[in-house]
């Protein structure tokens, strides 16, 4: 069993969501970075879709009474495990490691970027909702946000162990790729070429259900100002155009129609990517032709 | 108006219709061509698209795979059949018809509480399609020519708490809350029915297709 002594700013249990429920009006949920979340569950020997720790911008404290194989995945991210006996040993995400009864593991913030996983071998054994551990901030599906004090129960393991025990970290992410959405054409064409040439500084206000984007205000049109779109679809990695002219980019916790045009759509490498930008960074975006 | 095919990204194409009875019958023609597909043998292949998820006019197709291109060509041009009601569930929704807004709505309509209720009750509705929250369908009416009888706009300024159950109306829809939300539709009624039940097997109990009758609770 694993024990939270400190959940950091904002901890989730994640996995790979519950994607094909649009018809009940449930997002997809999920992890944030995908990939990263994978990379995690492969790094310890598990099924990729395991339900994992999501960690945003560090902090999480962890003690463990059994020997522990987990791995943390994400951006360059300080590791310190300390002992029963108060020594320490310093690691760095991305990579995996070992814990011995009785010590702790400390997840500092990492220098860029936004959010760590946290897989154990076996994963974490969490009562699923509608076939999946994710906790979705839109909808309240799922478990609690994690907490000190909580803890958790590991899982079988139930694949063989991978040859290597670390991989390069990601780089920061200072640009977007998109392509133009099914209502590009709302935009005037000034605001297109802002869109894709502009740098865009990532808002404070951003979550798992979006990402606003701040900047030069993106106009629609003349003949659409003020014009109502009937709700259509939406996917995570949608750009959409709220009425305050700045960009949204939907992250997992999406809802699954909007009444806002979808101007663009990241690229498929671009969601996970998407998904370690913090509050302050400055981005560009760019057309994929 | 031609159906048209929008992009939307790599894994992902959106197909905008006339209107919400194209959207519908368009929906109802992609279903049976998978069904008949299967019979045919894909050999239990998944179909190429993963998910069709229905807005007021609009189907949006996330794929597991590239669609023959031939494939995507009837779709935009095949001439659809007009979905007639058809075998669809009926659900019963009682509604205690005490809403805040109703005495706003009738002003609103040119006409009396009372019979705003009745056009509520009077006619058939159907799930046009879900989003905003898990259980959350968007009821349009079944008869097309009757949309504009209880058309309101939304609130001014939406509420921070509606309650679960409320009953409302915002331009040509109708809808239900399924939990406590933030909301700006007008509200009309209350509904102890759940529209969403994790108990329940499927936990929500509106879903695109099914047809909807309102009435007032004794």
């Amino acid at each position: 069993m694993i024990r939270i002594e400190r959940a950091g700013p904002s901890t989730l249990v994640e996995d790979l969501g519950r994607p094909g429920l649009a018809h009940l009006g449930v997002s997809p949920s999920g992890a944030a970075d995908r990939v990263a979340l994978r990379l995690a569950n492969r790094l310890v020997g598990n099924d990729e879709g395991a339900a994992t720790l999501e960690v945003t911008l560090g902090g999480l404290m962890l003690s463990t009474d059994q020997l522990l194989w987990c791995a943390v995945t994400g951006p360059l991210t300080e590791l310190i495990v300390t002992g029963s006996d108060g020594s320490t040993r310093r690691g760095t995400a991305p990579q995996s490691l070992v814990l011995q009864p009785g010590q702790t593991l400390r997840l500092a913030m990492p220098t860029t970027g936004l959010r760590n996983y946290l897989a154990v071998r076996g994963g974490l054994l969490v009562e699923p909702t509608l076939d999946s551990c994710s906790t979705d901030l839109l909808s309240g599906l799922g478990p609690d946000v994690v907490r000190a004090g909580d803890c958790f129960v590991l899982g079988e393991p139930v694949g063989e162990l991978p040859d290597v025990a670390s991989v390069p970290a990601i780089e920061p992410v200072r640009e977007l790729w998109l392509t133009p959405g099914p209502r590009r054409d709302w935009l005037t064409e000034q605001s297109w070429r802002s869109l894709i040439t502009q740098p865009w500084q990532v808002s404070p206000d951003s979550n798992r259900i979006g990402i606003r984007l701040l900047g030069p205000r993106l106009e629609r049109r003349e003949g659409l100002v003020g014009v109502e779109l009937a709700s259509e679809g939406l996917l995570a990695g949608a750009v959409q155009l709220p009425p305050s002219g700045q960009p949204l980019i939907f992250g997992p916790d999406h809802p699954i129609t909007g009444g806002y045009p979808v101007i663009a759509v990241l690229t498929t490498d671009c969601g996970p990517a998407a998904g370690q930008l913090r509050a302050g960074d400055t981005i560009r975006l760019r057309e994929r032709g | 108006m031609a159906r048209r095919l929008l992009p939307y990204g790599e894994r992902a194409m959106l197909v905008e219709c006339a209107d919400l009875a194209e959207m519908r019958a368009l929906h109802s023609w992609l279903k049976a061509w998978f069904d008949r597909t299967d019979e045919a043998g894909r050999d239990g292949r998944p179909s190429p698209i993963a998910e069709v998820i229905p807005g007021a006019r609009t189907l949006l197709l996330r794929l597991r795979t590239p669609l023959d291109p031939g494939f995507v060509r009837t779709m935009i041009e095949t001439e659809l059949p007009a979905t007639g009601p058809g075998a669809s569930t009926m659900i019963n929704i009682p509604v205690r018809y005490d809403g805040d807004d109703l005495p706003e709505v009738a002003t609103l309509l040119g006409c009396t509480t009372d019979e705003v209720i009745d056009g509520h009750t009077r006619q058939t509705w159907t799930v046009a399609f879900c989003g905003f929250a898990p259980g959350f369908a968007y009821l349009a009416p079944e008869d097309a020519g009757t949309e504009d009888v209880l058309r309101v706009p939304r609130r001014a300024a939406p509420r921070t708490k509606v309650p679960a159950g409320s009953v409302g109306l915002a331009d040509r829809w109708s809808g239900i809350y399924p939990r406590t939300a933030p909301g700006g539709w007008q509200l009309i009624g209350r509904t102890p029915r759940q529209v969403w039940d994790l108990q329940q097997q499927p936990p929500a109990l509106l879903q695109p297709g099914m047809r909807v009758r309102f009435e007032v609770a004794r």
